[in-house]
């Protein structure tokens, strides 16, 4: 068990100090903007909480943060079965595990905004390899500059070729620290494969994959610069998620109040479906070993 | 519930064994009867995992067939050979209760309702977890987990044999005793045939009707437990079987006579003259006590364990143990060893070299 | 086993698809690209590259970006390790909250920060520094780093520190010389997801930058906006900054999986 120590804090303290200047500061700031009003050269106006039912009530908000679960909720759905799909038909050992895992992490480690130019260039109707498909060769009409459901298809397809690759990860680590011995037990036992994948592989993958979606859940909602390289947030606003909606009223229409207001609601929602999704997660857990000590 | 045969088994992970070193499984012959009891006892690395894996059908043999009943099982799967294991570390389904654990192996083989909840409730009084039917498997303590992955094996009434594969390894001391006697229990009711593999002889001698001692991938003696300790087939099982392990000293042999540091010693019967190579006498502490005279030696250590003590004395640069009651010597005296001539004989290379009929 | 593998097989090639596109396209000059379709360069050229390796506002992008991200590691691994040892081995007043609070801010929104951080930097003068985007990458870095090491040194058992302590080690010779080597997969892991984060990210690198530390990513968002539309230049530029990640990937690749299954991530 663990020992209580005060003397912990100094070990922290570093940690603390780094991040409580990154985060209370600006998070004052943003604090501070979203109950006032500006008009430039530093004059600042009491405006109470009127920006915040401004924003609750605008319906530009309730379509960009309906665009934004749409978007969450479907890459989810496709990448994490997908990662755990392809995570067990892995191999287990020799060269093929590190061929795999090198070429799988590639896209993580591409800056964002060549993500997006990558994707730009790929998707292009005539000149990229996948608009050229598409319209030349299959004969199916795509334009993701004029066409939102094309935007749309290209900004999903986008990010499960970035992000599927950190489930495939995550889940992958859970499959090999399960022991030989499970297998070799339940072929013992007779299980079939749905079995084992229900009752052996899933169990032992659960842990890795809750923080997995909380990731992806996480990144995806707060995702930026990849679908405004791609699609700069169109056509129309078809693709401009919470955050392209922020930058675009911060900084392009400087509504400091407005901008800071709606910031604070949305790093709400984050926090709020990341807590419920975490404790949930743990509370199914707790419940597997709270019986022990009834 | 089955008669299990190995006929000139070997088995090697390499794809292409040259020499015998290859093997990880020597030439192998052994035929264990229906219900029996059966303990393979042997250090780490000697082979008797891969044998288990080998009759379990989780590896198939280089060479050589295993029989179930006189039916050839060599390429059948583990699931097709009908039987059960229970691994080192307990392997359990964490997400269901104990109940589904245990009904698990039958409704896989769509063994029906009321068959399955007769069969688990059975095993789980048995076991002595049935009232722990209801409850999430992840709970369970160390032991209670080890006994849920027995009892998965022995839920079936069908299988052929169920093998436990160093089943208490991770159990504490004091539960391991009880799970021990609890499995010879457990052999008694439900006459499968068993086998157990292990390194520890306390639990493979109180398990087994019959051992297998291996070593390097061999079998060096097949015996009841009385067997092994009172006549060793080889000075391995001598040495690894018993504490203090025999005593086992270079010696000569001419004409028929053994002469330790050239005083002769009397051997139960006749020495097999026609064994060659390097001579050893082998004589177990509990057959060597203290004499007026015979061999000298000079007490080196004496340690009591409480019932007698172990005296270590060195007879030339050979260190010999006795068992001794009664008044102790003193270290650094001078002694005179006595063997009791039934039991000590001589090994060559290695191997009991006595005349067959002799003992 | 031959079936099985078809499915990552296929999954790679997906993957490798627009990375292919993006290195091809680096290799042709604008006018092929903007005169149609080839699925290979026809007329092979460097002439994108050379542009590159010549022109210091396009090297020193690179050189920044190298510069800002190796030293928000060093800080991230330096100030995390002490910490994920504190929540490891100590309970003390308001650890829970603590550890939520620090998780909590690999959970902002970054766009809600860029304003904010812009003006907290030009105010201690930090401005366009390297520094400036190493640290302020410090906030979803640092949490993660601290989860990833918190969670390896959760597997260590504390009877190490114990038998170090008997043995008369002071408690900074323990850990630089004993724990920090039991958990060096952890630091491998944590360093490669700090470079990670910290290379990929643009936003806030290029909203504390103007001249002096420019990362190479805002250098190309230039070249996308300004001088028309050069994509081979764009590509190129593209192409190269998949090499640091890459080279990253390869020494850390045995702990990737090993890391992932020791540690509780």
């Amino acid at each position: 068990m663990k020992t209580e120590n005060q003397k912990a804090w100094f070990f922290v303290l570093p940690v603390l100090l780094l991040v409580a200047f990154n985060a209370l500061i600006p998070m004052m700031t943003v604090v501070n903007y979203s109950v006032q009003e500006t008009f430039g050269n530093n004059q600042f106006f009491w405006e109470g909480l009127t920006w915040f039912e401004q924003i609750l009530n605008s319906e530009r908000f309730h379509n960009a943060l309906g665009r934004q679960f749409l978007f969450t909720g479907l890459i989810l759905i496709i990448e994490v079965p997908l990662g755990v799909a392809i995570a067990l038909s892995m191999p287990r050992k020799g060269i093929g595990v590190s061929v795999c895992l090198v070429l799988m992490s590639l896209p993580m480690l591409i800056p964002w905004n060549v993500v997006g130019a990558m994707w730009n260039i790929f998707a292009l109707p005539d000149i990229g390899l996948l608009g050229y498909t598409l319209n030349h060769v299959l004969g199916i009409p795509y334009d993701m500059t004029q066409n939102p459901f094309a935007a749309w298809v290209t900004v999903i397809a986008m990010d499960v070729w970035h992000w599927t690759s950190l489930v495939v990860l995550l889940a992958y680590a859970g499959l090999v620290s399960i022991p030989d011995a499970y297998y070799q037990a339940a072929k013992i036992d007779g299980a079939s494969n749905w079995a084992v994948f229900r009752y052996i592989q899933l169990p032992k993958m659960k842990n890795v994959l809750t923080i997995a979606i909380l990731l992806r859940f996480m990144d995806s909602f707060n995702i930026y610069t990849e679908p405004f390289v791609l699609t700069g947030g169109g056509p129309g606003n078809a693709t401009t998620f919470l955050s392209i909606d922020l930058v675009k009223i911060a900084l392009g229409q400087f509504d400091l109040g407005p901008a800071a207001a709606m910031s604070l609601i949305y790093f709400a929602i984050t926090l709020l479906v990341s807590w419920l999704f975490y404790t949930l997660m743990n509370r199914e857990n707790l419940n597997d070993y709270k019986e022990i000590e009834q | 519930m089955a008669k299990i045969t190995l006929s000139d088994l070997r088995h090697s992970y390499l794809a292409q064994p040259r020499v015998p070193e290859d093997y990880a499984l020597q030439h192998l012959n052994i035929e264990w009867e229906d219900g029996g009891a059966y303990a393979l006892l042997g250090p780490s690395g000697c082979g008797k995992t891969t044998l288990l894996n080998l009759i379990s059908g989780l590896r198939t043999p280089s060479e050589g067939r295993i029989l179930f009943d006189d039916k050839d099982v060599s390429d059948l799967p583990p699931d097709q050979r009908n039987i059960a294991q229970v691994f080192q570390f307990p392997v359990i389904y964490d997400t269901m209760t104990v109940y589904d654990n245990l009904a698990f192996p039958l409704r896989n083989r769509g063994v029906d309702r009321a068959t399955t909840d007769r069969r688990v409730r059975e095993i789980a009084d048995m076991l002595e977890v049935g009232n722990l039917l209801k409850r999430k498997a992840a709970g369970l303590s160390p032991d209670n987990k080890q006994k849920l992955s027995m009892g998965r094996g022995l839920v079936r009434d069908d299988v052929n044999v169920v093998m436990f594969d160093e089943p208490l390894t991770v159990i504490d001391p004091h539960l391991k005793w009880k799970l021990r006697s609890k499995l010879k229990e457990l052999h008694q009711r439900i006459r499968h045939t068993m086998i157990y593999v292990t390194h520890d002889q306390t639990e493979a001698l109180t398990f087994a009707d019959q051992v297998v001692v291996m070593d390097l991938g061999q079998v060096v003696q097949i015996g009841t437990p009385v067997e092994l300790f009172e006549r060793p087939a080889h000075t391995f099982v001598g040495h690894f079987i018993g504490s203090p392990g025999m005593n086992v000293l270079p010696c000569e042999v001419a004409n028929g006579t053994v002469r330790l540091n050239g005083v002769p010693v009397a051997v139960d019967g006749t020495v097999d003259s026609a064994r060659t190579g390097r001579t050893e006498l082998g004589v177990r502490p509990e057959f060597v006590s203290l004499a007026e005279s015979g061999i000298e030696a000079t007490v080196r250590r004496i340690s009591d364990v409480g019932r007698h003590a172990v005296i270590e004395a060195m007879v030339g640069d050979h260190r010999v143990a006795a068992i001794h009651n009664g008044e102790n010597p003193n270290v650094g005296d001078t002694v005179h060893l006595a063997f009791q001539a039934e039991q000590t004989r001589v090994y060559a290379d290695g191997w009991l070299a006595m005349q067959e009929g002799t003992a | 086993m031959r079936k099985r593998s078809i499915v990552p097989i296929v999954y790679i090639l997906f993957l490798m698809l627009p990375i292919y596109w993006l290195v091809a396209m680096s290799f042709k000059p604008t006018n092929e690209i903007l005169a149609g379709f080839s699925l290979f360069p026809q007329t092979f050229t460097l002439d994108a590259y050379h542009t590159i390796f010549t022109d210091p506002t396009w090297y020193w992008g690179y050189i920044n970006s190298i510069l800002y991200v190796s030293l928000n590691t060093v800080i991230s691994i330096a100030v995390a390790l002490p910490a994920a040892y504190a929540f490891s081995r100590y309970r003390f007043l308001g650890d829970k909250t603590l550890f939520f609070w620090l998780l909590t801010n690999k959970m902002a929104p970054i766009a809600v920060f860029a304003l904010p951080f812009f003006q907290l930097y030009s105010a201690v003068g930090l401005f366009d520094t390297h520094l400036a985007v190493a640290l302020a990458h410090c906030i979803f870095n640092i949490p993660l780093a601290v989860w990833i090491l918190e969670g390896f040194m959760g597997g260590v058992p504390k009877e190490l520190d114990e038998t170090a302590y008997v043995d008369g080690y002071s408690f900074p010779r323990f850990f630089a010389t004993i724990f920090i080597p039991t958990i060096k997969a952890g630091v491998g892991v944590a360093a490669f997801f700090c470079f990670m984060f910290s290379w990929v990210e643009l936003l806030l690198a290029k909203t504390l930058t103007a001249v002096a530390a420019k990362p190479i990513a805002a250098t190309m968002t230039k070249t996308a906006s300004s001088a028309g539309y050069e994509l081979g230049l764009l590509a190129a530029a593209g192409t190269l900054t998949l090499i640091p990640g890459a080279i990253v990937i390869y020494f850390v690749r045995n702990y990737i999986a090993k890391g992932f299954a020791m540690g509780r991530v």
